[in-house]
């Protein structure tokens, strides 16, 4: 029934439209109008039209800056957004003139010049020295723009300093997790081979390169004795044997781990956290940002920082966070305000809600909170080979710390 | 020269024994085939607006229930009329796809340049006819795939208009990275197909075709735009057409060009080596110069209707076509400015600052010059004259805040949230799709030898302007505020809380939009059949088109090719009686040249 009225609607709406425009056109061909034709008045009209609209158009702009100048990002969190803050607002203030001045001008020479038949307009077809006055003037404002813009690029770009925080951000869909390395000031090396749900980050150990072999020699024999021993369709055999060639390349990968003669202790005393992490103020903190499936962007819009997490490599951000937690609390006059870090790149159905709480809290705190987060591996002796080797056991799964 | 007339002039005899499937399906005319691009853009456009008005009901009143979702989406995708969050990133995908590539390049570039360069040269037809045609139906068929890509059951390819992979590689990570991205990839590489062969046939009619005396400095500025984009097009589509054939590639044989170290459905996969970062690479270097294949058509069109309507040469003709050049040029070295935050070495960003940046020199040199052609004009406020001077706005106010997206600085901050949306929406989306509804007003009597009806034009454009800054201006602050681009809802974030009455407000303006194209369409199918008649020259324009008979026949001109004496912006030149000389108009003995 409801649909049945939307369509008699718009049937009418169209009938009617069509009967206003014949009427319209019955009457503009008694009067020998011709569409082309655009009587002074109606001229006269559009022309003010475009005036008012202009002045719309610029209330509405100051209508946004009143009503939500407050909602917009408070002030920057980070020592170099404040740079970025500032480059912004100069930038505004160039950008808001033009924008005013020009679109002035434009809507105003329409008003004032609309047809008039007892005038002619001035034939003017160029004017080199005017040519060269707005072609320069842009060009010397861009430079300056260009040249501040990449001063501070540069500055937020530079590399960490040495004895910066460094975490690791792990995106995945839908959640991210963040790691910070132990005593050894070290992260432990990680491979997407050897991820499993008890290792969400692939972090290679010893015992894990161990167990992973092991299940993969399970698996590969599972399918070969199905081949071998069942009968089975042409299709599901290519499937299995598929199976097997994929699992052996695997296997090949983790091989390669085993006979490398490195040291996989580092990321023993790793800590892994989820939900929200906290990092000191007034301290560089170097982010290095990953993915396990597709790209996702690492976005702190309150420290102005923003990285992309690309599947196959590593990407870094630095800054140093001014502004504690409870500091930008009574700022931004909120108690429930939080820090936050958002997913920024397309990354499937829930990425609108890949967040994760960001505190910001005094060094002493912050040790505090991080003394408190578990460890990759539990044991305290964890550098010894015996605690490595359990840690990959099937059986002995709860000694991976993880905290979720 | 001669041997081309004369068969051409062989071709007008033949004009009788059309049958219906050559005239109006398998048709060869340029004049054809322009009004089949127009009409399969405008169906085009109204699924994509159709698409953007579905999600923007979730945005403005998110969680609610809408029974024009469920009636259209039906219960698969919006049951009980809240729609399904993969089908809101399939919706925001697929409108973008068909804006740009079907409306505002295949639409806009089909419709116009086919239109518009045989008959602004003095030619014939298009130098082959044949591929001209193909060239349609290739949009056709690829236009269809798109569409039935909406129809599939895991949902039309959801990664965003510029499927990055691994999501779009991955049917694990996003189901509508199946079947779905498949048709995608199908549909784009004939597209691209369609483009290459409408391009190459553009740019050999121009280079070889133009009658005695049209010079390339006697060029209308629509031709000189139509002509750059032609290039641009043919210099850029090649690669996209690479990326995606070695997209096809990593998703069904087992190739790692984009794809390295990725477990996803619990599952390590195989491919190790490749990067994302060159699939980016490649996207983009199509992606930039295609803002511009979209936007200097519209350029070229408002270029044309500005002076025509303001009775007035268009200022600094040469400084026109230098500034068409230099934007194609540089649109070539710009693309990296969409990847400051990829990961890429922060010294090649810079290099992207500084190349992007310097585009906005020519822009600038471009808005002046419009604006100067209004200065001491005689403006006559035809529907297409008050679209273009809607598009200059557009282009000045959409543009200025690219320069803050330039800034890599800034570009951390804003990035891929709200103020992205609203800055390409106003400067490429807004601006070219003004461009097209004024140049469809301007030619209409061309195209169907009749008139669109004035006052109604006048309502859709003052409905579409309002509308149209009324959606993306808000978006700005929105996007400052740090408001992700493509999130389903921002619900569950206390952060964006004081933002929900800006997201009804920009719903409604689309809504509004949206509802006053249908004035639009009224107008345009109403008129091509029962619109005023037109005469030869309504516009009182000087360019050739307009010396042809108001009847479509093959060939363009009865008799001779028409000679060209001068420039086309002859309008209100002292000592002329009248305010316009046709170019074909020779000139007095003392007359000089502009």
């Amino acid at each position: 029934m409801e649909k049945l009225l939307i369509v008699l609607v718009i049937v009418l709406a169209v009938i009617g439209i069509a009967q206003i425009t014949r009427v319209y056109k019955l009457s503009s061909e008694l009067r020998k109008k011709r569409e082309e034709d655009i009587s002074p008045t109606t001229n006269r009209v559009n022309a003010n039209l475009l005036f008012v609209f202009m002045f719309l158009m610029f209330g509405f702009f100051i209508w946004h800056i009143v009503e939500y100048g407050d909602e917009l990002l408070p002030v920057s969190a980070s020592e170099h957004g404040v740079k970025v803050d500032n480059l912004l607002n100069f930038n505004w203030a160039i950008i808001i003139a033009v924008f005013f001045a020009v679109n002035f001008l434009l809507f105003y020479f329409a008003k004032k010049y609309a047809y008039d038949p007892n005038r002619k307009a001035f034939y003017l077809a160029h004017n080199n020295k005017l040519e060269l006055i707005w072609t320069a003037i842009p060009s010397v404002v861009l430079m300056i723009i260009i040249v501040y813009g990449l001063s501070i690029w540069n500055q937020i770009m530079d590399e960490p300093a040495e004895d910066a925080v460094v975490i690791e951000l792990y995106s995945k869909q839908f959640d991210w997790t963040a790691r910070y390395p132990g005593e050894d000031g070290k992260l432990g090396e990680a491979s997407f081979t050897l991820i499993s749900p008890t290792n969400p980050l692939g972090l290679i150990t010893d015992g894990v390169i161990d167990a992973k072999i092991t299940d993969l020699n399970a698996e590969i024999a599972d399918n070969q004795a199905s081949i071998a021993n069942e009968v089975l369709p042409d299709s599901k055999v290519n499937e299995l044997e598929k199976e097997i060639g994929m699992r052996t390349r695997q296997k090949a990968r983790v091989m390669n781990f085993k006979e490398s003669s490195k040291d996989f202790t580092a990321s023993y005393d790793d800590r892994i956290v989820k939900g929200e992490f906290h990092i000191p103020v007034n301290k560089e903190v170097s982010f290095q940002i990953r993915s396990r499936d597709v790209i996702h962007s690492a976005y702190m819009p309150h420290f102005r920082a923003q990285m992309n997490a690309v599947p196959g490599m590593t990407t870094r951000f630095n800054f140093k966070p001014t502004i504690t937690t409870d500091s930008m609390r009574t700022v931004v006059d909120d108690e429930d305000f939080n820090y936050v870090l958002l997913c920024n790149k397309v990354c499937g159905s829930a990425h609108y809600n890949m967040q994760m709480n960001i505190v910001v809290e005094t060094e002493e705190k912050y040790q505090e909170w991080l003394s408190q987060q578990k460890t990759f591996v539990k044991d305290d002796n964890a550098a010894t080979k015996s605690a490595a080797d359990k840690v990959g056991e099937k059986d002995d799964e709860r000694k991976i710390a993880v905290k979720n | 020269m001669s041997a081309t007339m004369d068969v051409h002039a062989g071709h007008a005899a033949y004009h009788e024994k059309e049958s219906f499937v050559t005239k109006y399906i398998f048709s060869q005319d340029h004049k054809m085939i322009s009004k089949q691009f127009l009409i399969t853009a405008i169906f085009m456009a109204i699924v994509a607006m159709m698409l953007s008005v579905f999600f923007r009901l979730q945005l403005g009143w998110p969680g609610e229930s809408f029974g024009i979702l469920n009636t259209f989406l039906g219960d698969r995708w919006a049951p009980d009329g809240i729609l399904d969050r993969s089908m809101y990133l399939s919706l925001v995908t697929i409108h973008g796809t068909i804006m740009v590539f079907f409306v505002l390049t295949g639409g806009l570039s089909g419709t116009f340049s086919n239109l518009l360069i045989p008959l602004q040269i003095g030619a014939r037809d298009m130098a082959s006819g044949f591929l001209n045609m193909l060239s349609y139906w290739f949009f056709f068929v690829s236009s269809v795939i798109m569409i039935a890509s909406l129809f599939v059951e895991t949902g039309a390819a959801g990664g965003g208009w510029t499927i990055y992979p691994p999501l779009s590689a991955l049917p694990q990570a996003m189901p509508s990275s199946g079947l779905g991205m498949t048709l995608w990839l199908t549909s784009m590489a004939i597209f691209i197909a369609s483009s290459l062969l409408g391009s190459l046939n553009y740019i050999v009619t121009i280079l070889n075709l133009r009658t005695k005396g049209m010079k390339m400095t006697r060029l209308p500025l629509t031709i000189w735009a139509f002509f750059i984009t032609a290039v641009l097009g043919v210099l850029s589509f090649p690669v996209l057409f690479a990326a995606v054939l070695l997209l096809i590639m990593d998703r069904s044989m087992g190739t790692a060009f984009y794809l390295s170290d990725i477990y996803v459905g619990g599952e390590a996969l195989d491919p190790v080596g490749g990067s994302p970062i060159l699939y980016e690479h490649l996207f983009w270097f199509l992606g930039h110069p295609e803002v511009y294949i979209v936007l200097l058509p519209a350029l070229g069109i408002t270029s044309e209707i500005i002076a025509t309507n303001s009775r007035k040469p268009i200022f600094g003709y040469r400084a026109m076509i230098g500034s068409i050049l230099a934007i194609g040029f540089l649109s070539f070295i710009v693309w990296g400015h969409h990847m400051f935050l990829t990961g890429m070495n922060p010294f090649l960003g810079s290099v992207f600052v500084f190349t992007t940046l310097l585009i906005a020199i020519p822009s600038a040199v471009k808005a002046f010059n419009y604006i100067t052609t209004l200065w001491k004009g005689n403006v006559i406020f035809t529907p297409a004259m008050l679209f273009s001077i809607g598009l200059v706005s557009t282009f000045v106010t959409g543009g200025l805040t690219g320069i803050i997206l330039a800034d890599s600085a800034l570009d951390i901050t804003v990035h891929d949230t709200y103020f992205v949306v609203a800055h390409f929406h106003i400067v490429m989306g807004l601006s070219a799709i003004f461009g097209m509804f004024a140049g469809v007003y301007h030619w209409f009597p061309k195209m169907f030898g009749r008139m669109m009806n004035t006052k109604l034009g006048y309502v859709h454009f003052w409905l579409t302007i309002v509308g149209g800054y009324g959606v993306f201006f808000p978006m700005h602050f929105v996007g400052l505020a740090g408001a992700p681009r493509r999130y389903y809802q921002y619900t569950d974030y206390p952060m964006f809380d004081g933002f929900v009455d800006l997201n009804v407000i920009i719903s409604g303006f689309a809504i509004m939009a949206a509802v006053a194209q249908a004035i639009f369409l009224f107008n345009f199918f109403y008129s091509i059949w029962k619109g005023q008649e037109a005469v030869k020259n309504p516009w009182k324009s000087n360019t050739l088109e307009w010396t042809t008979p108001v009847e479509h026949i093959h060939g363009n001109w009865r008799g001779p090719l028409p000679e060209v004496h001068r420039w086309p912006y002859d309008y209100s030149k002292p000592g002329k009686e009248k305010d316009f000389v046709p170019q074909t108009v020779p000139l007095s003995d003392d007359e000089e040249e502009h």
